[in-house]
């Protein structure tokens, strides 16, 4: 029985390459208007800083529906949520982070970011047995459900947390800007980039190279013969809901450090950019999702430097033309 | 009976709830003086017009829209900023009313026929998308919007609250301008209410409401789906920019908090799920416990508030803050979602089968899975 080598690998799926290049056509078209060098730079590292923050939000949101069809409207709460955790673990460790030790600003960060992602992950079991689990396969019935669970987790947050902003700075070393000739780019953003492509890896690596991302993956492509080869798909389905709610817990985590204040409305205003997003990278994609989040930051920020008034709006402008241009997003799933 | 399209409300505790809420609506002037209880009558009013109009779209047609407020604003601005750029007379307002009617409809064209054709929970995140871009424009363009701070106009001279036009009070009541714009609003609203129900109760309605049950089967019997959607969606965007307009115009002012801002958008869908889905007189109950609650069940809750903080218990005063109002109708809006599809409407009635559609999805999961496959092979 050599006609059947088990061992061979499949033919490779020809991989789509086209649209992995549109953020460097962004790029390519806003450099001759940007004009200066220095400028266009610091919009390019901004714009690629702020896409690997989103795209920790939008990738949970992305593998959740991709895996399970639903659209958690209750995203934006656990980017909330990972906001005020990172908050909570940075204020008392105030010490740490303004110490001049790298190690100990390092250690704060860390900290914080995971303690969000656990945090997160353990409230999305909660709100997948509470709310999710029991209205699966409904569409309209999961997205009211959600959104519901959504409004309970945002007014929970008011009560627990308080009404105000909550400011909060970053660990002394990622204060200020690395300057190359007239090029400043801010420290933090480095780090976000890195830590956004840490996670992208991660999630590469597991779902392409282990056997649950097999599952995922096969889950993804069709549900029904992963439950009939005898897998506990609805054990798949809270690990990959916990995940999702992880992962927007470290967006929001990274976010509010950002921006150096913890506001429950951050939910709300990131759920929309997430949705954006994962309609244009293509819904289930997480691949998708990484190259849609780089591309609307992008054209966010050159937009926001040329035109500012074009800039809330230029979101919504680049998913039509991408969505003219491939109507199911930059990389769709099949069989979705 | 022709008056309701001959879809009166169903069962003895219906009617009632419905002929209490409407008869005092339409003597409320005369019944709950106080300018506040003025207010909380007409807010009653336009949300049970834009409930209704909503419900058109997630009731009957199942479609989850977030452009809602959208039609809203746009109502609302178009009145607002006619009455405050041309002067404050009523053809100023007709042609406010003019442009925003045809801003609504190309609006809802456009997004109706540009993502109606995928899934509806497609439509869902592009209206959501859209809704808040068109509330960042509204918030950015301040040259013609007045930006955050929104616009103060006045209304026509007959609706000031200056205008008298008699002289001695009728039952107690000044006959002035303010009773007049709250009938016009009274009027108006239940008119387009009553064109809402003959819609519904239309062969097109029956249509939609197939579309809702089995999208395929609709299709095979050779209804457009794409078309009714559309459809669906333009005459529900209609009816919030009329609900708009006479919102701008109760409040001579118009803004993004009043006209725009989201939480319009989540309160217009906690009212129709309570109230129930895919019955207009679910839009009446809805509205009117919702803007009820709002205005006084905060009173209540700062009560209960301070007696937990009195009693020194732990987050139970916080949880009782008059500002948490929502976090409560949200579990009820949960709790709706689960146990009762048809809201308060079914219960009253004595039928939960008002929305079936998801009771079918969930009968057979499979087999509904299965289709919509076939759908997506097929497109």
């Amino acid at each position: 029985m050599t006609a059947l080598d088990v061992g061979a690998a499949l033919p490779r799926r020809k991989m789509d390459i086209l649209p992995a290049l549109t953020p460097l056509l962004a790029a390519l078209v806003a450099a001759p208007l940007v004009g200066s060098l220095s400028t266009f730079l610091t919009l390019t590292a901004a714009g690629l800083a702020m896409g690997m923050m989103i795209f920790a939000m939008a990738s949970g949101l992305t593998l959740v529906f991709g895996m399970m069809d639903v659209l958690n409207f209750g995203h934006g709460a656990f980017v909330a949520l990972g906001a005020y955790v990172a908050a909570l673990v940075l204020l008392p460790l105030a010490g740490w982070s303004s110490a001049g030790s790298v190690a100990l600003n390092l250690a704060a960060f860390a900290l914080a970011v995971t303690a969000a992602a656990l945090v997160c992950g353990g409230f999305g079991w909660v709100f997948e047995r509470l709310i999710v689990k029991p209205v699966y396969g409904q569409h309209l019935r999961q997205i009211l459900a959600t959104i519901g669970g959504a409004i309970v987790a945002e007014q929970l947050l008011y009560a627990v947390f308080g009404p105000d902003q909550i400011p909060l700075s970053l660990p002394a070393t990622f204060q200020g800007s690395f300057v190359f000739g007239e090029a400043a780019v801010e420290k933090y953003r480095v780090l976000a980039t890195l830590v956004g492509l840490a996670v992208f890896a991660g999630e590469m690596l597991v779902l392409n190279r282990t056997k649950i991302g097999l599952l995922i993956r096969a889950g993804v492509e069709n549900r029904e013969m992963v439950e009939a080869l005898g897998y506990r798909i609805d054990r798949l389905f809270v690990g990959v809901f916990m995940c999702g709610s992880a992962l927007a817990g470290i967006g929001g985590a990274m976010m509010a450090l950002y921006r150096g204040q913890v506001h429950a409305s951050i939910g709300a205003e990131f759920l929309v950019l997430c949705f954006i997003v994962i309609i244009i990278g293509g819904l289930g994609s997480v691949g998708g999702s990484f190259v849609a989040s780089i591309l609307v930051a992008l054209i966010a920020n050159y937009a926001g430097f040329l035109a500012p008034k074009l800039a809330l709006v230029s979101n919504i402008l680049a998913m039509v033309v991408v969505l003219l241009w491939r109507p199911r997003g930059l990389y769709p799933v099949s069989g979705r | 009976m022709t008056l309701l399209s001959g879809d009166p409300p169903r069962g003895l505790a219906l009617r009632i709830l419905i002929a209490v809420i409407v008869l005092g609506l339409a003597l409320a002037p005369f019944l709950f003086p106080g300018a506040k209880a003025f207010n909380v009558a007409a807010k009653i009013c336009v949300m049970i017009l834009l409930a209704a109009s909503y419900d058109l779209l997630l009731g009957y047609a199942g479609i989850v829209s977030f452009a809602h407020v959208m039609f809203f604003g746009v109502g609302a601005y178009g009145a607002g900023l006619a009455l405050y750029g041309l002067g404050p007379t009523w053809a100023a307002l007709a042609a406010g009313l003019v442009v925003a009617f045809a801003l609504s409809l190309l609006l809802a064209l456009a997004i109706g026929l540009f993502s109606l054709r995928v899934q509806s929970i497609f439509f869902a995140m592009v209206t959501l998308a859209v809704a808040y871009a068109f509330n960042v424009l509204a918030s950015q363009l301040s040259w013609l919007t007045g930006g955050e701070d929104g616009r103060s106009f006045k209304a026509p001279p007959a609706l000031q609250p200056g205008f008298k036009w008699l002289a001695h009070p009728i039952l107690g009541v000044q006959a002035n301008g303010k009773l007049l714009a709250y009938y016009l609003v009274f009027a108006a609203a239940a008119l387009a209410f009553l064109v809402l129900l003959r819609v519904a109760n239309s062969p097109f309605g029956r249509v939609l409401q197939a579309i809702r049950e089995n999208p395929f089967r609709a299709e095979a019997l050779g209804y457009r789906i794409v078309i009714h959607r559309t459809l669906a969606t333009c005459i529900s965007a209609l009816g919030a920019t009329l609900a708009g307009a006479l919102s701008a115009l109760w409040l001579r002012y118009v803004g993004p908090d009043t006209a725009l801002s989201f939480s319009i958008q989540v309160d217009v869908l906690v009212m129709v799920v309570v109230g129930g889905m895919g019955s207009l007189y679910g839009a009446i109950v809805g509205a009117a416990i919702f803007v009820l609650a709002e205005s006084y069940l905060q009173d209540a809750m700062g009560g209960l508030s301070q007696l937990a903080s009195d009693a020194r218990l732990p987050l139970l005063p916080a949880l009782f803050h008059p500002d948490r109002w929502l976090l409560w109708l949200g579990l009820a809006f949960i709790l709706a979602v689960y146990f009762a599809p048809a809201g308060i409407v079914g219960a009253l009635s004595g039928e939960g089968a008002g929305f079936s559609a998801e009771g079918a999805e969930s009968r057979a999961p499979g087999a509904s899975r299965l289709l919509s496959r076939l759908r997506g092979r097929r497109a």
